[in-house]
């Protein structure tokens, strides 16, 4: 016996209310068997004009599809293909035509659009992965023009799964649309809080900033904040992304404190990503020809880490490393050739970088 | 890197002192390929009485036709499978619109349009259906942005920017549609971290990199692409297991091993993954009795999966298998018949 989809409310209409009753039934009254249905040809399935294999249904998806095709072939829109549609969800909630069938009823039969709310509701509450259902959701929500159960309805899928594609896809077009931006950063720091690895709660972060301050204005506070959830937990490869994708513009190496604060963090939070931010910011340094940088000690940093990320923390991406080490080697080194098996680069004359300018 | 790993909880592993989300290969899991036993499994997909799977993906079916018989090709096995049937069954799922569905008796789409015209380049016989309505249809689904809808439905996705090109490139029709907007849209959609989304905005995922930067390579646009960040930051889904996720902090899955692999192979960047521990990921997928790979060491196998484990092998160099296009997942051989060469980066 299978579980009978009965979640969804109860409408007036009698003729709902029998299909309402055989499905709290749990037994399942095959449509063929039905009286209501008798006028029509079920239409079995059609693999193509010489099918060669002959293919077993269970028995209910059988019946329910060969009715559903009856439905299609005399393009009928009445009640009953609407119950119908329900019932080939229920067994297939992927079937995109069912999904088109059932709009094209909701239209035809103008139902009721909260009722439809409440059905594809409880639908994405049960197959939350699936393109289907979140393109269903937004039809109705487009056709109601009522985004205001949105934004907790996807609340509550995250809260499930955190980083579920389609719910934030589906909050983004909400958001954008609606222009529903508040109390959005709250959301986001929540979900940080509760997985600070949440890499789709970090690109939300960027969508609401990049959509309303802008980063100008608060770069620092997204800084402070990045280092503060990398100090939590250091092997997090989005909040670096993040950290990195925000400085992109200014450049990492001019950022005023920067890389003292990330140096700072290599004692107790060390990982390969902070290694590589270093990396980045050295070349970056490099690569502007930051007066605020001793050149040569730069490069001989950088070429240091990139053969500790290649050989010891990071051995997987060797090759990207090794790539690293040797653009750096070409672009700003003294233009010796270069090979990957070269001599230790010298040893750096002080732990910390030399901020002040350098002699002349 | 075994005696490294204590398990924390159900796939949270701690390495070095580090929490990571992976999984573990069993010592006795799968290590050479096993072709033979792959071909078998596609062959024989589908004509079993009893099974429920194959009636619940009608509603895909063009597609999980042309992942058969991609990889029945790649293995060099495409003459077991039943050709006449499948262009029959091709011609009837043609719409008066153009577009084409996954099945009989189902609404066209872009996705099944490009299965089906995919499939038709295989079989070199493009033009039992009509080749100039499919063009119409792509042409109508693109919106003013640039962007493309995946049917009269609307919904916009940069895979769907990726069919269309896809489709047109094999057709020699792609002058037909506004490039330039399509191009804009989709650059429209990289993020901060070099990746790509869905739309604009939507967090980068490896799936949706690949039609990006496949789309980018059909329209010879790779150039706007920064490849050594979108390198780095495909090159970081690569796990202590060996296997590749779709985006941080996920599982490793089998079809990333495509989606990944090729992304990297159009970006020129393939060199930066660890190939022999994905290869021993790739063939731990494999399931020794039923044949076919699943997404996973030890779960249940499935055509989809088969076909992405294979053509990451051949990625790889796998010289038991021919090469696959990184573009469009096919056979070279079949592009070169066709004349195309989608430009790659170096």
């Amino acid at each position: 016996l299978q579980m009978c989809f009965g979640v969804s409310s109860l409408s007036e209409s009698r003729e709902q209310n029998q299909y309402q009753f055989y499905n709290l039934m749990c037994l399942f009254f095959y449509f063929r068997d039905r009286k209501e249905w008798a006028d029509l040809e079920p239409v079995p399935q059609d693999d193509g004009p010489n099918p060669v294999v002959k293919i077993a249904y269970s028995e209910k998806f059988t019946d329910v599809f060969d009715m559903f095709r009856a439905l299609l072939k005399n393009d009928e829109k009445s009640e009953r293909a609407f119950a119908l549609t329900a019932e080939a969800i229920e067994l297939n909630a992927a079937n995109y035509t069912v999904w088109h069938y059932r709009r094209v009823l909701l239209q035809a039969l103008d139902k009721d659009l909260r009722e439809e709310m409440k059905y594809i509701t409880a639908i994405i509450e049960d197959q939350p992965k699936n393109y289907q259902v979140w393109h269903h959701r937004r039809m109705v929500v487009e056709w109601l023009n009522d985004p205001s159960e949105e934004l907790q309805f996807v609340a509550e899928i995250l809260s499930q799964d955190a980083k579920n594609y389609h719910a934030w896809q589906h909050r983004q077009w909400v958001m954008q649309e609606y222009k529903l931006w508040d109390g959005e950063l709250e959301y986001v720091e929540e979900l940080l809080e509760e997985d600070v690895r949440n890499n789709s709660a970090w690109n939300q972060r960027h969508f609401v900033i990049s959509h309303t301050s802008g980063y100008s204005a608060i770069l620092e506070r997204e800084v402070q904040y990045t280092l503060k959830q990398i100090k939590k937990a250091p092997h997090n490869e989005s909040a670096w992304n993040y950290l990195n994708g925000i400085l992109q513009d200014g450049g990492l190496s001019s950022y005023p404190g920067l890389l003292e604060q990330v140096t700072e963090l290599q004692d107790t939070c060390s990982s390969p990503y902070l290694t590589a931010f270093l990396v980045d910011l050295y070349e970056d340094a490099l690569e502007t020809n930051s007066s605020s940088y001793d050149q040569q000690e730069t490069l001989n940093k950088a070429l240091e880490l990139c053969k500790l990320l290649a050989e010891e923390k990071d051995t997987i991406r060797r090759e990207y490393w090794n790539y690293v080490s040797r653009s750096l080697q070409n672009t700003y080194g003294s233009g010796d050739p270069v090979s990957s098996s070269s001599d230790p680069p010298p040893p750096s004359s002080s732990q910390q970088p030399d901020t002040e300018p350098s002699d002349p | 890197s075994l005696s490294l790993l204590a398990e924390s909880d159900d796939n949270n592993f701690i390495l070095q002192g580090t929490q990571v989300k992976d999984v573990i290969i069993k010592p006795d899991a799968p290590n050479t390929l096993l072709l033979d036993k792959h071909a078998d499994y596609i062959a024989a997909y589908g004509s079993k009485k009893d099974d429920y799977e194959y009636t619940l993906s009608e509603y895909l079916r063009m597609s999980g036709i042309y992942w058969g018989l991609t990889v029945m090709d790649l293995m060099g096995q495409l003459s077991r499978m039943n050709r006449e049937e499948i262009i029959e069954f091709i011609k009837s799922c043609q719409h008066d619109c153009g577009g084409i569905s996954a099945s009989i008796g189902h609404d066209p789409h872009l996705l099944y349009t490009l299965s089906a015209v995919q499939i038709l380049s295989l079989y070199d016989s493009i033009n039992v259906i009509d080749v100039e309505k499919v063009v119409d249809y792509v042409k109508g689904l693109q919106q003013e942005d640039g962007s493309f809808a995946g049917d009269k439905w609307g919904e916009i996705d940069t895979r769907f920017s990726f069919c269309a090109v896809a489709t047109l490139a094999l057709l020699g029709k792609l002058d037909e549609i506004n490039m330039d907007k399509a191009v804009e849209f989709v650059l429209s959609c990289m993020n901060f971290d070099g990746g790509f989304g869905c739309r604009p905005d939507s967090e980068s995922h490896a799936g949706q990199i690949y039609c990006c930067t496949g789309f980018l390579s059909i329209t010879g646009q790779l150039h706007k692409v920064n490849a050594d960040l979108l390198g780095w930051w495909l090159c970081e889904r690569q796990l202590p297991s060996g296997g590749l996720n779709g985006r941080p902090e996920k599982l490793p899955d089998v079809c990333y091993s495509w989606w990944v692999l090729a992304s990297l192979k159009i970006i020129g960047r393939i060199h930066w993954i660890d190939k022999a521990k994905l290869r021993s990921f790739i063939l731990a997928c494999q399931d020794e009795e039923t044949g076919g790979f699943a997404d996973r060491p030890g779960d249940m196998v499935d055509p989809f999966h088969t076909l992405f484990g294979v053509a990451g092998l051949s990625l790889l160099g796998d010289e038991q298998i021919k090469p696959v296009n990184p573009v469009f997942c096919m056979p070279e051989d079949v592009l070169q018949r066709v004349g195309l060469q989608p430009d790659l980066l170096s």
